[in-house]
């Protein structure tokens, strides 16, 4: 018998999920997090898990792991001091950040730049020059460079050092270079070169992108080091710990340490793969997902079974070029403040969270702005009027004293007021859910939608009615789903390259050449973690557009399809595609830009999780407590149920709400959640 | 107005009680499909110009024509007096002509496609949405010529045209069109992009109108356009005094001798009502630098400006026109006569930025801004590549933003929303050029407690032999500080010949023939200071030298003296400082480096270039 465990460390809580690899069978525990040091935090909640389950820390052979060491690092601006070398001439790039100041127009009165991640006082420039071709045109100045290292060495302050290169997305060489004589003078210290990190054309996206690889490495690296350490002194030399990437493929703890860039968007990432999860069991291949928190949401759609992929990832105000899940993050959570601004006496939800401290006013640690939370308590949503298992104690009175103060400020009734704060925080909420359906050219109604997160299986019925999207799912356990997502996926690599060239004048067989040199580069990191070739999946991808458009798709594509039908499998598709999204299509100078082969490892995990009990049960044994709650101007009887006592078939009517150890899921009037199979409860409206 | 609409559904939409709260729903899905209108059209225009620099702009109005959401306000009642024909549903009208639509877009490169959106056979709002075309026909590549002086000689002028009647695409008009531009192909795809946005906005409201009902979706624009009405006459009252307050400030040159042009203004409020007074504006140019300036437009950049500072969450809309009163004198550089030359019109619109800052910070100095990079200065690069094929180059400048109270201006910056310069790489893949150097420019931003941005320093090296033309301002006025502030350095543009000779460039000019090998140094300007130099902190000045944004010769303009250790010398400091301190007089609110008189005077010496001749 073997294990497997999921660990998701969140700023709150460290979530762990140990899984039975042949049975099936899953345990679950939730420990508080330890930022200082989240190795402490995950070796705390292994003792718990294995505590309480009685079973032998040794039988775990494989730990996966979500994890924020690197988004951290980037929003807390903690990382390492980067030295940066670039191309004579182009030592400001980072300062000039493609011109652009957010906002409209008188944006910039109020634009505050933040601080460069490889200060200008740490960026020199490499006498070289490369042409669009890959040409030399200048060869570099190993000299001149010497002298500048040495100096740039004599300061003392890096601790990870970067170079980009201008057009080394073409050729490398010239970088290469660079980091051969670098190593002379920064012995250890890490080096990260643009052609290696992401061979992408675009100079301030590809230097900002390998910047953030070295801002974040050493951090990575320990944290990945110690934890890996200590995880083999408490379950043996043979355990291997793999970490979740952006684009929801798990990495070796050794390839994460080096592409640290790729791991930004690790903990949004389980979320999804938790969902697809449990949704592909319960036969939905096409869904939304929506990951409600405390301060923001975090929103994907996923197409026959897969999640769309972004080349790009965003952590606050920092875009890098690495590929993630097509998250998109709008700032509006259970802990958002609602406001009236005094001129238009509008009602504002947000983006200004209570967080977890002082928190929302219901939890009585200091708040008194009224939030979300907040309202869903006014409302009877959050019931206050039972303790429900594990959760913090809620005040409605204090909620009610919060929400009060923004109903006198707009000059209406309370209840009034409380649903106008779930409405508009709802239309935030659908608003980004357009950005992935509608927006992509894909219609909500063709999707289902699940709802995860602590607050998502609170609104989540509300946003199939406004979306259109059916059923609304919630899956088993929606607080800790990322570590089930965690301990589901497989370890995946991927290899890309600029490939820009006009469709009409390149062959298929070229193509295919060039594909099968990337699988190679791709495959290396599952050598050097002994994953066979016979364990391996190759998917390959040509990002492909109209010359001169800003608009591309990723598009996938096998030998197979390659062989038998040429390029035009990929212009057939594209223009498919690009006629539904936009309604026209122009048929010709199609160009591919970009390359890759993505490898994944077949799973090893053989059984299904098993969540719920075969049979179905009487809904009146699982009531915990009778309440009300209001909803469209009126109050309406309700029951509270226990989750863990639904089986398989139960039919729950709204109005209701359901209750587990971390969550709560509210069924509106007209509409009834039935326990599928593998657990999941599917709110339909009747 | 005399165009006709028609509409097979007659019942009239009824004002109805709404809520608040389905008021700010409303208010959030019509922000949505703003937003979805610029993502759809980013996507698949085709031009840099649109999809990298994003020279676009969208608009949904209501019925009557007011704009609801967008940026530059409405200009449908133009429209609607303009053109003299009947609209249906699955109509799209195309036009680029400043004359025919009340300045709604102010020179011919900018097709607006407009949309009027039927329900049920109702006649229900608008969307539309203009960009920046690469090319439109005309005298020179790009289609803004300098020496142009009417617009018949700015290439096609189309009208307000149907494109598309009754939802058929009129394609002999479309290919005549399209037959009178250069870039045929790159206008062809953003033209559909336009549609596409367009069409996507009008999707969209009839879907609000179906979830909430015709008449409160007809209602809520209202509310809407009410609710900015009574935000702005909150903020008139607070920060437009009744004592009328005035600001000169100008256009450097017309490109054909004449300048400096004088832009004028005088604000003072009425009770509600602000009213701007450009009287004392000089007169038209000959050339095409004219800026026919939409009354509404102003309005909508005033508005903009200040309505953001109270509720940045609101949708900015048309709803408080009544409460601004704008009065531009005929014939002027902002309202010139028919036919006048129009495409060279970026510097005067920019220029009114300043314009407006300088004006409005007087009643205001603590929340005021020196002057930034208000303009698009450009390059155009054209000519056949080494295989023999047409290439065209349009390439924006972009420079220092001024000192502000809420900090050092950003360095090699816009001022505009959206825009964002294209990579160096993707040039240099696409067109016969490598760019040698892109750097923000030591010492360029004015010297001040909060410094301007420095201008940005691009050599452009030219690989095959074509032709260039510039558009460039603020080479002989200053970009002025404020509050003690020094002025920004001004722009320039060296042409360094393969040979090794070098000749300035004027700020305004084209068909200048390049060779490859030639380097063109485009320096554009920095951002003004703002407050007293002298009480910026010492360590802020060294690490800006440290980081190459200021020089050591540099940092003495703030009085700080650099030791050779790169650290500051304290005691050097405090002495340069009580010296520089002792000898000056009260700078004033502005620093313009010099009156007019004077730096026309130091004009050749300085600048290279001849001063011009009072228009």
């Amino acid at each position: 018998m073997t294990f497997r465990l999921g660990v998701d460390v969140g700023g709150t809580f460290t979530d762990l999920l140990l899984v039975d690899e042949s049975s099936g069978h899953t345990y679950m525990a939730k420990v508080p997090s330890t930022p200082e040091d989240s190795s402490i935090g995950v070796l705390n909640g292994i003792d718990r898990i294995c505590d309480e389950s009685d079973i032998d820390p040794t039988k775990v052979m494989q730990v996966m792991h979500g994890t924020t060491v690197a988004t951290n690092a980037v929003l807390t601006r903690k990382g390492a001091k980067v030295g940066l070398i670039t191309t004579k001439g182009y030592r400001q790039t980072l300062q000039v950040a493609r011109s652009f100041c957010p906002g409209g127009l008188g944006g910039w009165v109020s634009y505050v730049k933040a601080p460069l991640l490889a200060p200008l006082e740490l960026t020199i420039e490499a006498d070289e020059r490369m042409d669009a071709e890959g040409n030399a045109v200048s060869a570099l100045d190993k000299k001149a460079l010497r002298k500048d290292l040495k100096a740039l060495a004599d300061t003392g302050e890096v601790e990870a050092l970067t170079v980009c290169l201008l057009n080394s997305y073409i050729n490398g060489a010239h970088e290469v270079e660079v980091r051969e004589v670098a190593q002379e003078f920064f012995g250890d210290i890490p080096i990260s070169i643009s052609s290696e990190v992401v061979p992408e054309m675009q100079e301030y996206e590809r230097t900002e992108t390998t910047v953030v690889n070295s801002y974040v490495r050493p951090q990575v690296s320990k944290y990945v080091t110690n934890l890996k350490s200590s995880l083999e002194e408490r379950l043996g030399d043979d355990v291997h710990l793999a970490i979740l990437r952006s684009d929801g493929g798990l990495a070796s703890a050794r390839a994460a340490g080096e592409s640290p860039v790729n791991m930004l968007m690790s903990g949004p990432a389980g979320g999804v793969a938790g969902a697809m999860y449990f949704c592909k069991r319960g036969g939905f291949e096409n869904i939304l997902t929506f990951d409600m928190g405390g301060t923001s949401t975090d929103v994907a759609l996923i197409q026959h079974g897969e999640a769309r992929i972004r080349r790009e990832t965003r952590v606050s105000d920092i875009t890098v070029r690495a590929p993630s899940v097509d998250v998109r993050t709008i700032g509006a959570g259970g802990g958002s403040i609602a406001f009236v601004p005094e001129l238009t006496k509008a009602l504002r939800v947000g983006p200004d969270s209570a967080g977890a401290d002082p928190g929302p006013a219901a939890y009585m640690k200091g708040g008194e702005q009224p939030t979300v939370c907040d309202a869903n308590v006014v409302l009877g949503y959050l019931p206050s009027d039972v303790k429900l298992g594990g959760a913090m104690t809620i005040n409605r009175d204090a909620a009610e004293k919060a929400v009060q103060t923004l109903a006198d400020a707009m000059g209406i009734e309370l209840m009034t007021a409380a649903e106008g704060i779930i409405k508009i925080v709802n239309e935030s909420m659908l608003g980004a859910l357009r950005l992935v359906s509608v927006e992509q050219g894909y219609d909500p109604r063709d999707f289902a939608l699940v709802g995860f997160g602590g607050a998502g299986p609170l609104h989540a019925n509300a946003l199939g009615t406004l979306s259109g999207a059916w059923p609304v799912i919630v899956p088993p356990g929606p607080g800790v789903l990322c570590a089930y997502g965690d301990a589901t996926t497989q370890v995946q690599d991927e290899a890309s390259q600029t490939f820009v060239a006009r469709v009409d004048q390149i062959t298929a067989k070229q193509l295919i050449a060039e594909l099968h040199a990337l699988r190679e580069k791709a495959a290396v990191s599952f050598e050097e973690d002994g994953i066979s070739a016979d364990q391996q999946q190759v998917t390959y991808q040509a990002d492909i557009r109209y010359a001169g458009q800003a608009f591309q798709l990723s598009l996938s594509v096998t030998d197979e399809e390659l062989k038998s039908k040429g390029l035009a499998v990929l212009t057939d598709e594209f223009d498919r595609q690009h006629e539904q999204l936009f309604t026209f299509a122009h048929g010709k100078d199609h160009e591919i830009v970009m390359i890759r082969a993505i490898v994944k490892a077949k799973s090893s995990l053989t059984a299904d999780l098993k969540e719920v009990s075969g049979k179905a049960t009487d809904p009146k044994d699982a009531v915990i407590h009778e309440t009300r709650y209001y909803y469209e101007q009126e109050w309406h009887d309700a029951a509270i149920f226990d989750r863990g006592k639904l089986g398989i078939g139960t039919v729950i009517s709204g109005p209701a709400i359901v209750s587990e150890m971390d969550s709560t899921t509210l069924i509106l009037p007209g509409h009834a959640a039935t326990v599928d199979k593998v657990g999941n409860l599917l709110i339909n409206p009747v | 107005m005399t165009a006709k609409i028609i509409q097979t559904n007659s019942t009239p939409f009824k004002t109805v009680d709404v809520d608040a709260v389905t008021v700010d729903i409303i208010e959030n899905a019509l922000r949505n499909v703003r937003e979805e209108m610029d993502a759809v059209l980013f996507r698949t225009a085709m031009s840099p110009g649109i999809r990298e620099q994003g020279d676009c702009f969208p608009m949904v109005a209501n019925r009557d024509g007011k704009m609801v959401v967008g940026q530059f306000g409405s200009f449908i009642h133009g429209f609607m007096e303009a053109y003299d024909g009947q609209l249906e549903d699955g109509d799209i009208i195309l036009t680029n002509d400043p004359y025919m639509c009340n300045a709604a877009v102010s020179h011919l490169p900018d097709w607006i496609v407009l949309i009027p959106i039927f329900k049920d056979g109702r006649h229900m709002a608008w969307s539309a949405m203009f960009g920046h075309m690469s090319d439109n026909g005309g005298m020179v590549p790009g289609s803004i010529p300098i020496k142009a002086e009417t617009i018949y000689q700015e290439g096609i002028r189309i009208p307000p045209t149907k494109l598309y009647k009754k939802g058929v695409l009129q394609e002999d008009v479309l290919e005549l069109i399209l037959h009178n531009v250069r870039t045929s192909e790159w206008n062809r795809f953003d033209l559909n992009a336009l549609v596409a946005a367009c069409r996507t906005a009008a999707k969209r409201c009839v879907e609000i109108a179906d979830r909430f009902g015709d008449d409160i979706f007809f209602t809520t624009m209202q509310i809407m356009l009410d609710r900015n009405l009574e935000a702005m006459r909150a903020i008139i009252n607070m920060i437009v005094p009744e004592e009328p307050s005035y600001f000169e400030d100008y256009v450097c040159d017309d490109g054909v001798g004449k300048g400096p042009y004088k832009i004028a203004c005088k604000m003072w409020r009425e009770g509600d009502v602000a009213i701007f007074d450009f009287n004392g504006t000089d007169p038209q140019a000959k050339s095409s630098i004219n800026f026919y300036l939409n009354e509404d437009m102003f309005k909508m950049f005033f508005g903009s400006f200040t309505i953001n500072l109270f509720d940045p969450h609101i949708l900015f809309n048309d709803g408080f026109y009544e409460l601004v009163d704008v009065r531009i004198p005929e014939g002027s550089l902002l309202k010139p006569k028919f036919p006048a030359a129009l495409s060279g019109r970026t510097h005067a619109l920019g220029r009114i930025f300043d314009v407006m800052g300088g004006v409005l910070g007087q009643g205001a100095p603590d929340a005021m801004n020196a002057a930034g990079f208000s303009d698009s200065p450009h390059l155009f690069y054209s000519g056949y590549d080494k295989k023999g094929e047409w290439f065209q180059l349009f390439q924006i400048g972009f420079g220092g933003i001024p000192g502000r109270p809420v900090g050092d201006g950003p360095d090699g910056h816009s001022l505009w929303p959206g825009f964002t310069n294209v990579p160096n790489e993707f040039i240099e893949a696409y067109f016969p050029l490598r760019i040698v150097k892109y750097e923000p420019i030591a010492d360029s931003g004015g010297a001040g407690l909060h410094r301007g941005g420095n201008g940005l320093s691009v050599a452009y090296e030219f690989l095959v032999d074509g032709e260039i033309a510039v558009h460039d301002e603020r080479w002989l006025t200053y970009p002025w500080g404020v509050r003690g502030g020094e002025p920004g350095m001004r722009s320039t543009k060296r042409l360094v010949r393969a040979d090794g000779s070098e000749e300035w460039l004027p700020a305004k000019c084209d068909g200048v023939s390049v060779k490859e090998g030639d380097v063109l140094y485009f320096n554009t300007w920095g951002g003004g200071g703002w407050g007293d130099a002298l009480e910026r902190e010492p360590a802020h000045v060294a690490a800006d030298v440290s980081r190459g944004l200021v020089s050591v010769e540099g940092a003495k303009r703030y009085g700080v003296v650099i030791g050779s250790d790169g650290a500051v010398d304290a005691a050097a400091t405090d002495q340069l400082r009580a010296k520089m301190r002792e000898g000056r007089e009260d700078s004033g609110l502005f620093s313009f480096g010099g009156t007019i008189e004077e730096i026309k005077a130091r004009s050749l010496e300085e600048t290279h270039l001849p001063a011009p001749e009072a228009p």
